[in-house]
Parts: C-alpha cells; structure tokens; sequence
C-alpha cells in the first residue's frame, strides 16, 4: 500500500474495485471449455466447485488469517443439506441451493462464536475438532446420511425448468460457473470494502485491532458465517450436479486438500483459490492413472518447495516476477 | 460387569501410554519453540517400519529392534531439522502448518512404495504373547510391558529434565526462549536435540505401537490427530500434561469403542473440543 493510499482510503478501495482486463479475459476464459474441451465438462463443473470452496477459504485464512483445518464441516453440511432436501422430493437446484446455504451459513454462525476466542494451536485444534465431530456423526448416523455407501437416490428437477442435468455436464458445468462467479462478485465486493480492510488488520495485528476500536471477535464471526454460506453452497453445487453425496465431503482430505490448493495459489489474493483449484485438479486428473499414492508424494514435495521458495504462491510469485520487471525497466 | 470395566481402563491406560510415548516429544519442542510438527507421527512410522524390517527381514529379537528404532527416528529428525525446519522457526503457524504436512504426505507416499499399504505384522517374543495372571486377573503381557516401559520413560524424562543440566535449559527455554536466550542459552542447540530426542520417542513408540494398533502406511496420518489431541488438552511443553492427557483420551476411547461402538471415534473428538473450550491452553499449560 502507498502512502497516497493510506492519506484517502476510499480512492485506494475505488481503485481495487475497478475491473482489469486480466480479469475480465479470465472470466472470459472460463467459457472456454464449452466449446473447445466439451469432454471435460463433468471435471470443469468440479473444478468450479472446487475453486469456490476455496475461495471460501481464502475469506477467513487469506484475509482475516484464520488457520482452519476443518473448513470441509460446511462444504460437507452443505452438501448433505442440498442432497437431503432433494432426496425428500424438492428437487428444485435454485432453492435447494438457497437452503443449504442457509442451513451451513447457521452452523457457520454458531461455531463462529467459538472460532472467535481462539487463536495459535488450539484454534487449529478446535476446527480440526469440529470437522472430525461432524464427521464422525455422519458416519454414525447412517439411517440418514447413508453412511460409507453414500447418499443414494438424490434426483434433481430441471434448471428452470428447461435444462436437464445431464452425464456430458453442459449444465452441470453452466450452474457451477455461474454459482462462482456471482459469489467471487461478492467476495470481491467484501475484499474492496471498509470491513475487508478490517479483516486485513486482523491478519496484520490480531492484538491492535481491538486498541483502536475495531470489533475483531464480531468481524471474525460475520467473515466466518459469510465463508461458511459459500462453502455450504459449493457443497450443495457438488451435491446437485453429481446426483450423490458421499462422506468424503466431509472428510480431513478435503479440508487438508483445500487448503494446499490455496496456499499453492496464493492466499490473501481473490484470484488464488481459483488458479490453485485449477491446477491441482487438472493435475490431478492428468495423473489419476497412476497410483493415488504416488500423487501425494508429489503435492508433499510440492507444499515443501513452496513453502520454502515461493511463500506467497504461485500468484504471488508471478506478481514479484512482474515487480522485478518493473523495476528494472 | 466390574471385571469388564477393570480390563476396558486397563486396556485404554496401556493405549494411552502409548500414545503418550508418541506425543511427549511433540508437547516439549512446541511449547519451546512455538513450531507446529505436524510430521510428527511420520518419524514415529518410521521407527515402526524399522522394527518390522529388522525382525522380518533380518531375523533380529523384538526387544533389540527398539533402541534402532529410536536411533533412527532421532537421526532422520535431526536431517530434516538441519534442512528444513530451521528456516522456518520464525515463520507462520500457518506455514509450518503447511511444510509439515507436506512432509507427511511425502512419507506416506514413499511407505506406501516401498511397503504397500497393506497392515505389517510383527514378531513377538513369546514372553510378551498371551497373558499374565496378577491376583486372579489375567493381564496381556504385551500391555503390561507396555505400561512398564512407558513408566520408565517417564520416570527418566521427569528426572533428566529436573535434575540434569540440559534439563534446565530445556525448561528454561519452554518457560521463555527469549530470557533463556538472553542469559546466554544456546536455545537453538538446546531445542535441536530435544527435537532428537522427542523424535526419537515417537519412533519407539511406533515400534511398540504395532501390535496395539497395526501400522500401514497411513499411520502419519491416522495417529497425528491423536497426537495433536493429547499436546493441546494436555498443555504445550509439560510432561505432567501429556501424560494425563494420553491416559485420559486412551481410557475414554477404548470406553468408547467398547460402550458405544456405533459412536466410532465421535466421543473423543467430543471430548476434546469441550476440553479446549473450557482450557484453550490445555490442562495444564499456561500460555
């Protein structure tokens, strides 16, 4: 930040607000896939699931500096709420998504209370604790969710009435992107406001926020509820357009796997999540022939190297090859 | 119904002894350096495997694979310590977090190549098979030895860290690195070989871990949960803590898998989370 920006903060917000035309060429770029990869639809509606819950992420740890190991408790409730409501006879996607982002954005809210008061090692526990607690009660309580085997029977109405999910998933990947996008609208619209600004200064100074009157623990609570809502809705997205729900959802893998995506994007920068989500999954993909085994030996040396050489990710490392440039220019 | 429960908090005490040797090292180098290890449990697998290796393979007593499994837990740690770890002393939780992971990852991965991910079995000796009779109850051998030789070890951290010069230190240090330091402590030295030494713990816990609970490839995975467990309700950096933490999470779960088995392992997650809630500093940390 300069020291113009900090003299008037509110032209330094307008700035960030403008769209670059980086952006809108990614954005554009997004649709690409309709038309040039049609066989890959089903993987790039993943992809967009993914990289929304990691936007998720990206809220409470890239800006408020929240370390969570259990973020996949809302993605998975979310899920389950979505698969549930469906499979009771309501299978309008729009609604049934509304729902579960209610139903996890609540859950969010309530554990928000107790995310609030924790900082260090036992804030890593407590989340680490309450995913493993949900976890472990879907496990249980299989009457409902259909333990180890799954959520069967999950049938989805048309979109609008018109567009049926289908196994090529042209909607599947239509409804997913668009359910990003319009979410990354108000993340980015959160980031670029006064209370982004505050979350920031948590992350800075977790200690001096609360000297100079910011209310950090009600700031902290309302990012999580937020963050919470939209992984609920990527579950739900997830859920809609597979037709299934299964515990995976809710697992450690999926917090842990998150959360590398991220930091192997770059956390703290909108775009992060995305670009880390993309990665990783089309890697993954690429590489599903051989042993899953082997995959994680290669994200381990990955998370090692980037930790040690590009601490800000894959973005961050891009925008300090650009600064160098600069420079030198 | 009493004989049942005496053997369920007998079986869940000798558990939890063995999770105590698996996270005692982790308590003291956290609550020293502030590093989160969540690798851990990847130096403890290691021992593991050297123990099955050695008795499998090569045909070595049980007893005499343990002090190689403790060698080589402490050795591996001091590598990674001197590569990787020291440059991130000053880093984020969250990168730490993330390096160590990494590492985890990496293990499982590199045990899954060379060992499959198929369960080890291990060779005892035939005094540590069966049960031993004590005033009419019959005990496992193996837990018995299990319990003695966690009390031991316990015994013997208790008095090095009290009555020996490193001791000292390593309290000195746990209590607040940057006096220690002042006083011209070499903290650094200091918490690379308790860092050995803890390392070196997890590893023969590892080993002694086997015919407990089994040991494939996810093992860093499986236990560093149980682990994390065990430091943060017990208090960062005390020995005391640790141990009565592990004895309890040790009773609760076994009590749990017995009782409610349809619980899996929600009652210890429930546990925790209400420990922490009440204590976020643990039972007996202070910071």
């Amino acid at each position: 930040m300069t020291s113009s920006a900090l003299a008037e903060p509110q032209r330094h917000l307008e700035a960030q607000v403008r769209w670059r035309p980086l952006e809108i060429a990614f954005w554009l770029a997004t649709l690409a896939p309709f038309v040039l990869a049609p066989g890959y639809l089903v993987l790039a509606s993943q992809i967009a699931v993914t990289a929304l819950f990691a936007l998720s992420l990206d809220l409470i740890l890239g800006y408020a500096g929240i370390v969570s190991l259990g973020h996949a408790a809302y993605f998975g409730f979310g899920s389950y709420t979505a698969g549930l409501v469906a499979k009771w006879g309501w299978g309008e996607p729009l609604s049934g998504l509304a729902i579960a982002g209610a139903a996890a954005g609540l859950l969010g809210y309530l554990t928000s209370v107790m995310i609030a008061r924790f900082r260090h090692l036992a804030l890593i526990m407590i989340t680490l604790g309450l995913g493993l607690l949900l976890a472990e009660a879907a496990n249980s309580a299989s009457w409902l969710t259909g333990g180890a085997d799954g959520l069967q029977g999950v049938r989805m109405w048309k979109l609008f009435g018109t567009f049926q999910f289908d196994l090529y998933g042209t909607t599947a990947y239509g409804y997913s992107l668009a359910g990003l996008f319009l979410l990354f609208l108000v993340a980015r619209r959160l980031i670029n406001s006064p209370f982004g600004l505050a979350l920031r200064g948590i992350r800075e100074n977790a200690v001096r926020m609360p000297a100079i009157g910011a209310r950090s623990a009600a700031h902290i609570r309302k990012i999580y509820t937020i963050a919470a809502v939209m992984a609920g809705i990527a579950g739900a997205l997830l859920a809609q357009t597979t037709e299934t729900v299964s515990l995976e959802t809710l697992s450690f893998q999926r917090s842990a796997d998150v959360l590398v995506m991220l930091i192997l994007g770059g956390a703290g920068r909108l775009y992060g999540g995305i670009v880390g989500a993309i990665i990783y999954m089309v890697a993954r993909d690429q590489f599903s022939g051989i042993n899953p085994q082997y995959w994680y030996f290669w994200i381990g040396t990955l998370l090692v190297v980037v930790v040690i050489f590009l601490p800000n990710g894959v973005l961050g490392g891009v925008a300090r090859l650009v600064a160098l440039r600069r420079g030198r220019a | 119904m009493i004989a049942s429960a005496f053997g369920v908090v007998f079986d869940g005490f000798a558990y939890g002894m063995l999770l105590f040797l698996l996270s005692v090292g982790l308590s003291v180098t956290l609550g020293m350096m502030n590093f989160v290890n969540l690798a851990h449990c990847s130096f403890a697998m290691l021992g593991g495997y050297v123990t099955v290796t050695l008795t499998n393979a090569f045909g070595w007593p049980f007893l005499a694979t343990l002090p190689l499994a403790f060698v080589s837990a402490a050795l591996a740690s001091v590598v990674l310590e001197r590569v990787l770890y020291r440059r991130l002393y000053r880093a984020t939780d969250l990168d730490q977090c993330l390096l160590t992971i990494g590492i985890v990852f990496v293990s499982v991965a590199v045990a899954a190549y060379i060992y499959g991910t198929i369960q080890q079995p291990v060779r005892l000796p035939s005094y540590l098979r069966g049960s031993v009779s004590i005033m009419g109850r019959g005990f496992g051998a193996y837990r018995l030895f299990l319990i003695g030789m966690s009390l031991a070890v316990t015994i013997v951290l208790i008095v090095a860290l009290e009555y020996t010069r490193l001791g000292a230190q390593v309290r000195a240090a746990v209590d607040n690195q940057r006096m220690a330091r002042g006083l011209g402590i070499d903290v650094d030295r200091v918490f690379a070989v308790t860092f050995a030494l803890g390392s070196g713990l997890a590893g023969l816990g590892g080993a002694l871990a086997i015919e407990i609970v089994g040991l494939d490839h996810a093992f860093a995975f499986t236990y560093l949960v149980y682990v994390l467990i065990v430091v943060a309700v017990g208090g960062l950096g005390s020995i005391g803590g640790s141990f009565v933490a592990a004895s309890l999470l040790g009773v609760t779960d076994m009590a749990g898998k017995y009782y409610f088995p349809e619980l899996g392992a929600f009652l210890i997650y429930l546990v925790m989370v209400t420990l922490l809630m009440w204590r976020p500093v643990g039972l007996f940390g202070r910071r």
